[in-house]
């Protein structure tokens, strides 16, 4: 089993994580990689209140997540791994692998973002990150709910999502 | 006297949740004006954050009421209100517990809430079903 799904979403654990994808995959763990979450005890706390007990939350930079990824994947239990902006799961993709595949989630307006889809909205350099991610043999996908279509990167930038 | 002209809480909820059980409110009592509904719909983290801090700051809300306890709002909530000993969260709300709260405009917001969770969990129950189906 191990990490089923690598998700990018700037809400980290939230609804459509926990319930949405986690009560239909029998989710058991999620890592939820962001270097200033997992470097803060009040924000860990904050994001392991609104979990279900039978869920563990395990906090990781994205070089920890890196350098912890075989132990994730030998999980017996189904996980997700998460992270909030593109950049770190860009860098997390970098020096893993055996990540190849990606889903957009979750990224909302922000000055300099254009929207791309109903909840994807991307700067310059946040399309350029992706581009350079499937260049590099990652599949990447939006889909904010799992009954929903994937949309391909390539249909995401060209205004062919929705 | 009715004090229900300004807002007292915030009910923010996914999708239209919010302004769905505030219009039922209003409808039952004539009270939805006590409660500012507020969807997450196309709100990244930070705006949710930065609009719950206005409502408090700016509006004097004490109470906020969110939907679901792992949600975003819930999440938002809890950062708006970090270092304020004098805003209360009620999570998991319900049709019963905003009733409650509104009814309840004469005593503080804490209080309020207090009242309200203790009548939303009284408020759901199962009735038949027995032999399954």
């Amino acid at each position: 089993m191990g990490v089923e799904l690598f998700r990018i979403d700037d809400r980290l654990i939230h609804g459509q994580v926990v319930v949405g994808w986690g009560q239909p995959m029998g989710l058991g763990f999620i890592v939820l990689v962001d270097d200033e979450v997992a470097g803060s005890e009040w924000e860990r706390e904050l994001y392991r209140m609104g979990v279900p007990p039978e869920m563990e939350v395990i906090f990781e930079t994205v070089q920890g997540a890196a350098a912890r990824f075989a132990e994730f994947e030998r999980e017996e239990r189904k996980g997700i791994l998460l992270t909030g902006d593109v950049g770190s799961m860009a860098r997390l993709a970098a020096a893993v692998p055996a990540i190849k595949r990606v889903n957009l989630g979750g990224v909302h307006h922000r000055a300099g973002r254009v929207q791309r889809l109903r909840y994807v909205f991307l700067a310059p350099d946040e399309e350029r990150t992706l581009r350079e991610m499937e260049g590099r043999g990652v599949s990447v996908t939006a889909q904010d709910v799992p009954n929903a279509r994937p949309v391909p990167l390539g249909d995401v930038l060209g205004g062919r999502g929705d | 006297m009715n004090n229900a002209a300004r807002p007292r809480a915030v009910v923010a909820a996914h999708g239209e949740l919010a302004a769905g059980l505030v219009s039922a409110v209003e409808r039952i009592t004539g009270r939805g004006e006590a409660l500012a509904p507020m969807s997450n719909v196309g709100l990244a983290a930070d705006d949710m954050e930065q609009r719950l801090r206005e409502r408090i700051e700016r509006d004097g809300i004490r109470a906020i009421f969110t939907d679901l306890p792992s949600g975003s709002w819930t999440t938002a909530a809890r950062r708006a209100m970090r270092g304020r000993e004098d805003v209360v969260l009620v999570t998991g709300v319900n049709l019963a517990a905003l009733l409650e709260f509104v009814m309840r405009d004469d005593v503080d917001a804490a209080t309020g809430a207090r009242s309200s969770v203790e009548r939303a969990r009284g408020a759901i129950s199962i009735v038949g079903g027995t032999r399954g189906g």
